[in-house]
């Protein structure tokens, strides 16, 4: 029972002194960020990486996510012969929800583990003490800019996610199921409010793309630098980033939609 | 400790540093001095705490006690932008070359120099090629790292640690991984630049041939403590039971080739039980 509460406090005592290591690491990162974007030379490269290699798993991911919800949508809506709203189901569902969290998450998966595993190799092969040693500041040369990179790619990468959804719809909707194109896109343009849709889904991804920019670089800065441990923190990212996300789109959703 | 080095010419002075890794206590109260314009060797026992010596001068670890000034700058005491400015100033070779993967070679010994001056492309280009025709790779300038030999990527950091034309180089294990040939224009390097621009050098190594024939002036550090120093004649003829036993490599003696283990009988042992 001791040996529980030991390990227990351990624990927490361990958490607490990762979330302050991680917070000290994000202030340093935020604050070489207006260097990077004086010389953006480094964050260009990270764009491509970060950002345009996501490209493909982002659009296929998308399609078919669109194309579900317009046959579910469809066999839902025409029960109440209400098929014709089939464009602002779909477009709704995307904008608000599935579009961020899923492109989110897709994300982590894709871009944010090969970040972590980067820069625990950089570690481990000590590529970042030798940075430090050279006096190039390795928050400065490498974090800033994938930090900076990943913040960027996400509500782009979100908005070709629910652009491409909204595309996969119509094609199940309108051209196999045969709702009317009109009604499609009149019905999305009439019921989305961008305000509240079109801003909301936006403001998720910024902060969506901030936590798993953070994650995901610092768990690999954190890695103990063997084999192991940065397998480790790939694992990590990947699955702290899917808790975050989740959480935090439970909070952002109540915070904008709910009267909680 | 007594050193017969002068303080106006000393470039780094270790007083009482103490460090543990751990439980383990790697460097137990010593003192040392790294004086100017020479070439010191650190030798001892793998594990003894070499590579840490080196990263403790250079601010990356902290020292649980003691002072390491460096430049008459006490080293740990600096701002982030004091410390950077003195490394700019500190080559250091990486045992493991620690060459950037990203980059290829030519731009790996161009970095610092990218980062630091204000030099034009094409003068920038000609320094890189001047550092890479002294360890013998210019022909290797468009390699990526992970195409280099491990001796070749030492060089190739060798290469680095002296684009900035620093005030002091620490080498870890330079000549590690080097063929006769290459080994002797190494040894000739360091002692060029170190003749040449004064450059102060610090070697760890535990190749005795070559540093006795290169160091002016040799500490021996084992078992936390500094067991010997002198110039290379002194050490060779030390009277220090540890001196002599690292330097003839025996393998009985005070400084002991294992690891701290319990009895290896008990050990055979037990797992047969
Ligand atoms: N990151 C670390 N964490 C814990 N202990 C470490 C770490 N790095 C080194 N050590 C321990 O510190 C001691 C000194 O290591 P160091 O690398 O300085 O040895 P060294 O003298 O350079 O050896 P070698 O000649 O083999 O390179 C070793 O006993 C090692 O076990
Ligand atoms: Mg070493």
């Amino acid at each position: 029972m001791m040996h529980f509460f030991q390990r227990l406090g351990n624990t927490t005592l361990a958490s607490f002194a990762k979330l302050g290591r991680s917070s000290f690491f994000l202030t340093h990162v935020l604050s070489a960020i207006p260097a990077t974007i004086i010389h953006p030379r480094l964050l260009i490269n990270q764009l491509y990486s970060v950002g345009v290699l996501s490209f493909l798993i982002i659009t296929i991911s998308g399609l078919f996510v669109g194309m579900v919800l317009g046959l579910q949508g469809f066999y839902i809506l025409s029960d109440f012969g209400a098929e014709e709203t089939l464009g602002i189901m779909v477009a709704a569902s995307l904008v608000r929800e599935l579009g961020p969290v899923v492109a989110a998450l897709l994300f982590a998966g894709r871009a944010g583990s090969a970040l972590t595993a980067e820069i625990g190799l950089m570690k481990a092969t000590e590529q970042l003490s030798g940075m430090e040693m050279m006096a190039i500041d390795p928050i400065k040369r490498i974090m800033a800019p994938r930090f900076l990179a990943g913040f960027i790619s996400m509500p782009l990468l979100t908005a070709l996610f629910s652009s491409i959804g909204v595309m996969g719809g119509h094609i199940v909707g309108v051209g196999i199921l045969g709702v009317d194109d009109g009604s499609y896109w009149s019905q999305m343009q009439a019921g989305l409010d961008f305000q509240d849709d079109i801003i909301n889904g936006v403001i998720k991804s910024i902060v969506f793309g901030f936590a798993i920019s953070w994650i995901s670089l610092f768990e690999g800065y954190d890695a103990i630098p063997t084999s192991e441990g940065v397998s480790r923190a790939t694992t990590r990212t990947v699955v702290n980033s899917a808790f975050t996300i989740l959480g935090l789109d439970f909070i952002l959703t109540a915070l904008m939609f709910g009267d909680i | 400790m007594a050193t017969n080095v002068d303080l106006d010419t000393e470039i780094v002075s270790i007083q009482n540093l103490s460090f543990s890794r751990g439980d383990k206590k790697i460097f137990n109260d010593i003192s040392l001095s790294i004086p100017r314009g020479k070439i010191t060797a650190i030798m001892g026992p793998s594990g003894t705490g070499k590579t840490t010596l080196l990263k403790l001068i250079g601010g990356q670890l902290y020292p649980d006690k003691g002072s390491i000034k460096v430049d008459k700058k006490n080293v740990h005491q600096l701002k982030r932008s004091e410390l950077y400015t003195l490394r700019k100033r500190m080559g250091m070779l990486f045992q493991s070359g620690a060459l950037l993967t990203d980059l290829n070679v030519f731009e790996n010994v161009a970095l610092p120099l990218k980062e630091h001056t204000a030099l034009s492309d094409s003068m920038i280009r000609s320094l890189v090629i001047t550092k890479l025709q002294a360890v013998g790779l210019r022909g290797a300038r468009n390699l990526k790292p992970n195409e280099l030999s491990g001796g070749m990527a030492r060089r190739i950091a060798l290469a680095r640690a002296i684009a900035l034309d620093p005030m002091m180089v620490m080498y870890d294990e330079p000549f590690t991984g080097q063929d006769p040939i290459s080994l002797g224009v190494l040894v000739k390097l360091i002692k060029d630049l170190n003749s040449a621009l004064g450059l102060t050098s610090v070697i760890v190594s535990h190749d005795i041939d070559e540093t006795l024939r290169i160091a002016d002036y040799i500490y021996v550090l084992s078992g936390g403590k500094i067991v010997g120093h002198g110039s290379p004649e002194q050490i060779k003829n030390s009277d220090s039971k540890w001196v002599q036993q690292f330097m003839n490599g025996h393998a009985d003696g005070p400084v002991h080739f294992h690891y701290p283990a319990n009895d290896y009988h008990e050990d055979l042992f037990e797992t047969q039980q």
